[in-house]
């Protein structure tokens, strides 16, 4: 039998994971970044048909600091890149990004001198969901996704890898 | 700036402005001194992407302008073209372009008194603003393959024609329309807090208005008769029969009463089009390569947010010289200050959701 | 009086009346396209905007567009051109009016006749780097303020500078 480590985390701790990450999972907060036309799919997304509630996400905060879910909806541009590197410092971890649409995955339709190709050059970017814009079946199926990531994470690695990001 | 007077920013992450807009304020203990906005965090450089793309690579592209209101983007660019090119569209597909562009307007409009009751704070309105505007969206989808941005028109017509199914959808999803008006309306209409809201806020007077070149519902609402489909007629609009809501009222109220009069406006011709659907193509023979000889073309629509126009000037390739944009809501945007004159802090909300401003055009 | 013109019979009695106030202003004038565009000196553009705004009635000025056409085909042509598209209301009649401007020069303002010409202005100086003397408040629209270059010139290419 091994000693606890990092690697075989003991059995007691599997489960407080198992309950951290549940309560997480089920009650995202999303920061709705909603920039351009991906915006109004979020919105359409959250409202009455295709219910975004369900999921837990139905309340869309304002304040960076209340929110664990940043949905960068829509194209970042170099004048608006300060301002989402500082909404994403701002956000209390653990904290997960997911890019929406093709313009925040990889800068879309439009190569040219003002468009960041992709937002992931400025934050570190959980899910990826294509689409010009997606569908609202699409941005579900990202957050599901995302559910299922964050349900294989172990929060309480902190205690074996000091230096760990909460969200592994 | 006396030293009561506090400078606000309304940055461009705000849950009530309409996309990135940034707004600096300056107040005076809730009273409003100076207003200022700050455009250009969706500045995509689309003028310049244009010019190295042909003609029909362009039209996606538009729909990225105006995406509440995608197909009227294609429509002005798509007329623009043809009248450079002189195309003529056969009439039926003028007409199925008009049951498109109206019925994108019913959706825009209905987005538009969702987004303005959030701002408000009758957040349900949102829900049923966005529920009724889903089966549009449906019809969309099934003619297009697309919900928001769907590249509907071509140049020279259509890419589709419209078949018996979604014709019999449509007239299903206007069967319903009266009815979800009057829903929302019986929430709006005589509501005490909406009213005390919006009445009497945001005044401008209607030679105001058109001194700061606004145009569309917002002048609408000031008295003045202003609708391109009347006076200069495009696509077919000569030969529907339907008014122009008007309201003196010249305040947010009174652009809610236009917006509103203006969808069932919009039924109205959509059940004359579909009535009086004539045979015929629904594109005209387009050469593969598009190769325009050098000339220079404005051409404007009205569009659901107001004057929407696109400038071309060809030089004998099949790229553009150069194309502009002449977006309603970057000259509406303008007349901010002058509507907000002695407004308090949290009229600045409702007005500029009356504006009915949206960020991609703005931007480009 | 450029041919065909005598088709719409409004257009052509603003370019009789401009014709008699500021003959020698109008360089030259095409109808194409159902369109009149009248190629102006560019000190004049001012008086000839307040005219046919206090006279004629254009009331509205529906867009400004800047061009640049580097190689200037055909003589006398400079590198940038601005063209003003204006309306009457509700008389429905549409002119554009074309001013030629050189690389580093300057054009009039109509701020002061036409208030929407504010941000366009703006928009121009932003994209091509051309000045209007007497705007209120001329910097950049869309870009940052520390943004080099213009980017709608033809020699600033699409991806930008490094």
């Amino acid at each position: 039998m091994s000693k606890p480590s990092a690697e075989h985390p003991p059995f007691l701790l599997t489960k407080v994971d198992l309950f951290i990450t549940w309560a997480q999972k089920n009650s995202l907060w999303p920061l709705g970044s909603g920039l351009a036309c991906c915006a109004i799919e979020m919105i359409a997304t959250a409202a009455a048909r295709f219910d975004i509630s369900r999921f837990g996400m139905e309340l869309f905060r304002a304040s960076p600091r209340q929110a664990d879910l940043f949905i960068v909806a829509g194209t970042v541009t170099n004048k608006m890149a300060p301002s989402i590197r500082l909404l994403y410092e701002q956000m209390a971890d653990p904290k997960w990004v997911l890019a929406m649409g093709n313009c925040a995955v990889s800068g879309g339709p439009f190569p040219t001198y003002s468009v960041v190709q992709g937002v992931d050059k400025i934050i570190p970017v959980d899910i990826y969901v294509a689409g010009c814009p997606p569908t609202p079946e699409g941005l579900l199926h990202g957050l599901i996704t995302l559910q299922e990531k964050i349900a294989k994470s172990h929060p309480t690695k902190v205690m074996f890898k000091p230096n760990a990001r909460r969200t592994e | 700036m006396s030293f009561k007077d506090i400078e606000l920013n309304m940055g461009p992450q705000h849950p009530s402005t309409h996309g990135v807009l940034r707004l600096k304020v300056t107040i005076d203990n809730e009273v409003l001194v100076r207003i200022e906005p700050v455009v250009g965090y969706l500045h995509r450089g689309m003028e310049k992407l244009w010019e190295s793309l042909t003609y029909p690579q362009i039209l996606p592209l538009t729909d990225r302008l105006d995406y509440i209101a995608a197909v009227s983007n294609n429509l002005a660019f798509v007329l623009a073209v043809e009248k450079l090119a002189g195309i003529d569209v056969p009439k039926r597909a003028q007409y199925i372009r008009v049951i498109l562009s109206e019925l994108m307007r019913i959706s825009s409009h209905l987005a538009w008194i969702g987004f303005q009751a959030n701002d408000v704070g009758a957040i349900s309105v949102l829900l049923y603003g966005f529920e009724f505007r889903e089966d549009f969206l449906n019809l969309f989808e099934t003619y297009a393959g697309g919900r928001l941005t769907i590249n509907a028109l071509r140049i020279g017509g259509l890419p589709y024609d419209l078949d018996g199914g979604l014709i019999g959808n449509i007239w299903k999803t206007l069967a319903r329309l009266p009815k979800r008006l009057r829903e929302i309306e019986s929430l709006l209409n005589e509501n005490r807090i909406w009213k005390h809201r919006t009445q009497g806020v945001g005044r401008i007077s209607a030679e105001e208005a058109i001194e700061c070149g606004l145009t569309g519902p917002c002048l609408r609402a000031c008295g003045v008769p202003w609708d391109l489909r009347k006076d200069i007629p495009y696509s077919s609009y000569e030969d529907f029969e339907f008014d122009v809501p008007l309201s003196d009222r010249s305040d947010v109220y009174g652009r809610y009463l236009v917006r509103s009069l203006e969808i069932r406006q919009s039924v109205r011709i959509i059940e004359q089009a579909l009535d009086r659907l004539p045979a015929g193509d629904h594109i005209a023979k387009v050469p593969k390569i598009l190769r325009i000889p050098a000339g220079e073309v404005f051409h404007s629509i009205e569009a659901p947010k107001g004057e929407l126009g696109f400038y071309i000037r060809s030089n004998g390739t099949d790229k553009p010289e150069r194309v502009k944009m002449k977006s309603p809501s970057f000259i509406n945007l303008q007349s901010l200050p002058a509507m907000c004159r002695g407004a308090i802090f949290s009229d600045v909300v409702s007005i500029l959701g009356s504006l009915d401003i949206v960020l991609g055009e703005i931007d480009k | 009086m450029p041919d065909g013109l005598n088709e719409s019979p409004a257009l052509s009695a603003v370019l009789d009346a401009l014709a008699a106030r500021f003959g020698s202003a109008i360089l030259e004038s095409t109808f194409a396209k159902k369109e009149l565009s009248v190629r102006l000196k560019t000190e004049s553009l001012l008086p000839v905007a307040a005219f046919l705004k206090s006279e004629q009635g254009f009331n509205a000025l529906s867009d400004m567009i800047g061009l640049d056409h580097p190689g200037t085909p055909g003589e006398g042509r400079t590198r940038f051109s601005v063209l003003y598209q204006l309306y009457k209301y509700p008389a429905h009649l549409r002119l554009r009016l074309v001013v030629d401007v050189p690389e580093g020069g300057e054009v009039d303002s109509i701020v002061s006749i036409h208030k929407s010409a504010d941000w366009a202005e703006r928009e121009i100086f932003d994209m091509f780097g051309i000045r209007f003397a007497g705007h209120p408040d001329l910097r950049r629209v869309y870009l940052d303020p520390e943004f080099e270059g213009h980017p709608l010139r033809k020699d600033f290419p699409l991806q930008g500078k490094p």
